[in-house]
């Protein structure tokens, strides 16, 4: 974490949540601080794409280096999406502005930045479209709440657009179910006509376009990395598990985020999986390859553009065509199951190559996926379960007081909520729900998820995910959980060090990895330790293998 | 100063003086018969040209936000109003939006506590309570006036006056007698509303620094009908007979200014006809824009049917063939299967093996 953050107390003794109303918002110039913003795109990464205006450039010098006809460039595009769009065009004319969402944002409620209120966020851009696209903006001007598009308002677009995670909270407090996700992703595919991304989010997606996977791992290192975890679960269970990759004629594909790959603790979610995997080979001949082409859950595209998003989730469907398997199953991802759930059939289909997924294990047809053939591992596991296929030791996590970290994604935009639960009953005994109001379609984002996981915008992060993590210190407090479990890539990548940041108490885990510690493999050795190799409930004292 | 609701105060009384005088220096042809025809067909004009215009806009993915459970495995109970895989689940998701202003109901508020530094969320109910009231009266005061422009009244106008007047104030003293007529509890529920809705604007610290003119606007001017409405009724007490000649003229197509019609009606009338043009110009267009929302009028079954995008068009894709050509060595190395075994060419093959690394 970097030095300059500001201590918990610091950051707390700064949120102040009452607006100076003395002040017209629109007069309150943008100011991009360090800590609060990311990075500029590399325009290597830009390149690689095609995307336009590829050039270096710094957010904090004055000159951005933008085209000529930067500003008719924008109007094209603004009056592009209003046609295409008509989630865009209802949401710039319909809001009351009765302030219900204003409280609803975690980067509102961490940061105190009126200016990250939804409702205001969407009139950064609502003020220009009345201007440009409205009678009385263009008679009336700032009376009726226009302005024109000048630098100034292209930089605070460009701030607070990234300081938005497009968690769809607000959305759930509207009443005509205004999302600012929706315009926040129009904000940023505005900005990225003029080649105003990140380099958190360009550098992924030029890694992903090319390599398969955001993190750029080359096919011949992914089956490394998997390799490599299979010698630990050796170690820990005495089972080798044998991973299939790229294998034509497999019954299902599996796809997950590559973070699980390669960073803790998603790597033990990844063993997870590929332990369930292998018992499943074992005892009922269950038949997945994983892909090094497909070798991406995740998707930055959608942090991008819709047409970005489209050209990187292509290679699902693409890979299991020339695979020739009957469907895919998905693991635990956030934005990768939004995109999942509410685009992939409709950019990349119809997927009429595969076949509408049945379990092969349990014979369940998995009706709610039968068009876009794609099942998540928790309904999968949880049908196992269901069906008492799996042998499940649950002391093994006994040392573990579990609560479950919706996430935005997943209950927003797809309401997975009781398929991770019941996994999580079924092999834990200690389970503890966070206050009503922060959990399932109320949830709070990890504060980083959209593209802004990055280092150099931590004060952000830890800002943001101050509601989550005041949740979490409550039923650490009440209840004494040391582990939040999540179904989300990116959670499991920026919740740790928000956890070490607000409650150093919390540990966080993927749903697979409890999974993994709670599953008896056929034939394997008396386990001593889990799979992060510290010792299981009553084996503390065992000597170390 | 708040320049913002000043503005929109002093435009509301400018109206209000326009009407008066207007009215007073013989303009009530103006006022009573072309103002409330022109108003009129702004309103439907306008009303049809946004909602077409929205309509004009597609709808390119199924979006729609989901409040509960999924309908995924047969034993985990789907919420299917909240997460609607059916249209039936959608009518009733947005009847439940448009009537009951459902999602207002879970609003709450956030409060940072002093001590302990934690959050605390409690049910703010207010603002609910006062969006419903106000939208409740108003559809009700709206009902009640088909009185003035039906011959005979139907049987449900009466019915709603009668409850809406269940209430009566008497004092009946031997010493002061006062008998108002039946009091209608929607106009005063109406106004009560719209003073509430007001001063939230006014005196809650981010409400007022989202507020623009133009929510100030509808406010002052919902609050001057309102207001006119009441004192014509229990102050100033206006011809009912005349009035009623007016406005059945008017829906009849047989318009006539009759004797005994005061200022104030025909202040009250601008007023209205003033709401009415405004209506689809404004914000106020939320009426018809919610049923059009895509995060609320579809429905969550998209992994069962596929949603089409009408302007989906093919993109540039970085294919299997590309990578493997890029990758072909060093997945035969690692021993992945590939579509195309290359050329032997032995002492070439053996330099690229060293020279890249992950």
């Amino acid at each position: 974490m970097a030095d300059e953050t500001p201590k918990p107390d610091e950051l707390l003794s700064k949120m102040n949540h009452r607006p100076d109303t003395g002040q017209d918002w629109m007069q309150v110039p943008v100011n991009i601080r360090k800590g609060m913003y990311c990075y500029a795109s590399n325009p290597k990464s830009v390149a690689y794409l095609g995307l336009p205006n590829a050039r270096p450039w710094n957010p904090l010098e004055e000159d951005w280096k933008l085209p000529e006809n930067w500003q008719e460039i924008l109007f094209e595009g603004f009056r592009d999406r209003l046609e295409k769009f008509r989630s865009f065009k209802v949401f710039m004319d319909i809001c009351v502005r009765c302030g219900a969402c204003a409280d609803k944002c975690h980067f509102f409620i961490g940061t105190g930045d009126p200016k990250n209120m939804p409702v205001l966020r969407a009139e950064l851009l609502r003020s220009v479209y009345r201007h440009d696209f409205t009678r009385a903006g263009k008679i009336l001007g700032k009376i009726a709440g226009a302005r024109p598009m000048t630098l100034d308002v292209l930089k605070e677009w460009w701030y607070y657009f990234f300081q938005c995670t497009e968690c769809r909270r607000c959305s759930v407090f509207c009443p005509y179910g205004i999302d600012t996700a929706e315009i926040t992703i129009m904000g940023r595919e505005l900005l990225n006509l003029l080649g105003l991304n990140i380099d958190w989010i360009a550098t992924p997606v030029a890694n992903c376009y090319r390599t398969g996977n955001h993190l750029g791992i080359q096919p011949h290192a992914f089956k490394d990395m998997l390799d490599f975890f299979c010698e630990d679960i050796e170690e820990i269970t005495g089972i080798l598990p044998e991973p299939q990759f790229n294998k034509k004629g497999a019954d299902i594909l599996f796809v997950t985020p590559s973070g699980d790959v390669f960073a803790d603790p998603g790597t033990y979610t990844c063993m997870g999986y590929l332990m369930l995997f292998h018992f499943l080979k074992e005892k009922y001949g269950f038949d997945i390859t994983w892909s090094t082409y497909a070798s991406e859950g995740g998707n930055f595209g959608f942090f991008t553009s819709h047409e970005t998003m489209k050209r990187l989730n292509a290679k699902m469907y693409a890979e299991a065509k020339r695979l020739g398997v009957k469907w895919i199953l998905g693991g635990e991802c956030g934005h990768m199951w939004r995109v999942i759930n509410q685009y992939m059939d409709t950019v990349n289909g119809p997927a009429d190559f595969l076949e509408e997924p049945v379990s092969p294990i349990t014979g369940t047809k998995f009706e709610n996926a039968k068009s876009t053939k794609v099942v998540h591992i928790c309904e999968f596991t949880a049908d196992l379960i269901k069906h008492g296929k799996l042998d499940l030791d649950v002391s093994r996590n006994d040392n573990k007081v579990l609560t479950l970290h919706d996430s935005c994604n997943t209950s927003r935009g797809m309401g997975i909520l009781e398929e991770p639960r019941y996994i999580i009953q079924n092999c834990c005994r200690q389970f503890y729900e966070m206050p009503a109001n922060t959990i399932r379609e109320q949830t709070f984002c990890c504060g980083s998820g959209a593209g802004l996981n990055a280092g150099e915008d931590m004060e952000l992060r830890m800002a943001g995910g101050f509601p989550r993590a005041n949740a979490v210190r409550h039923v650490h407090a009440k209840h004494g959980v040391n582990m939040m479990a999540c179904i989300c890539a990116i959670d499991r990548a920026a919740l740790p060090t928000l956890m070490q940041y607000w409650v150093p108490e919390v540990d966080i885990t993927g749903v697979h990895e409890l999974v993994g510690n709670a599953l008896i493999l056929p034939g394997e050795n008396k386990r001593t330790t889990d799979l992060r190799s510290e010792p299981l409930p009553g084996m503390e004292d065992a000597d170390e293998g | 100063m708040n320049v913002k609701y000043m503005y929109s105060l002093l435009a509301v009384i400018a109206l209000f003086l326009i009407a008066w005088i207007g009215s007073a220096i013989g303009l009530k042809p103006l006022f009573g018969i072309v103002f409330p025809y022109v108003a009129v067909m702004v309103f439907i004009a306008g009303f049809a040209y946004r909602v077409m215009s929205w309509a004009r806009s597609a709808v390119p993915f199924a979006i729609p936000t989901t409040c509960g459970q999924q309908k995924s495995l047969p034993w985990i109970k789907p919420n299917s109003v909240d997460n609607p895989t059916s249209t039936g689940g959608v009518v009733l998701r947005m009847i439940l939006e448009v009537v009951f202003l459902r999602s207002l109901f879970r609003n709450t508020r956030m409060k940072l506590k002093e001590s302990g530094n934690k959050l605390a969320y409690n049910l703010e109910i207010f603002l609910w309570v006062g969006a419903l009231a106000f939208h409740w009266a108003f559809f009700t005061v709206l009902f009640r006036h088909l009185r003035l422009f039906t011959n005979p009244v139907p049987g449900c106008v009466e019915l709603v006056e009668k409850i809406d007047s269940f209430f009566r104030f008497e004092v009946l003293y031997d010493a002061v007698k006062v008998a108002l007529p039946g009091v209608y509890l929607s106009g005063i529920i109406l106004l009560l509303a719209v003073t509430y809705l007001l001063l939230r604007r006014l005196f809650i610290p981010t409400v007022k620094y989202i507020s623009q003119a133009a929510d100030y606007f509808p406010l002052f001017l919902i609050f001057g009908i309102a207001f006119t409405g009441i004192l014509m009724r229990y102050f100033l007490k206006v011809d009912m007979t005349s009035t009623k000649e007016l406005t059945m003229g008017l829906v009849t197509f047989h318009p006539t200014i009759p004797k005994g019609v005061g200022s104030l009606f025909f202040i009250h009338l601008f007023l209205v006809c003033v709401l009415l043009a405004y209506f689809p110009f404004s914000k106020l267009m939320h009426l018809g824009g919610v049923f059009l929302s895509p995060t609320r009028n579809m429905r969550t079954d998209t992994r069962a049917r596929r949603h089409v995008n009408p302007w989906n068009y093919p993109v540039p894709i970085h294919t299997y063939e590309e990578y493997e050509d890029e990758f072909r060595d060093k997945m035969i190395e690692a021993g992945l299967p590939v579509e195309k075994m290359p050329e032997p060419q032995p002492a070439e093959e053996t330099d690229k093996k060293e020279s890249h690394d992950g």
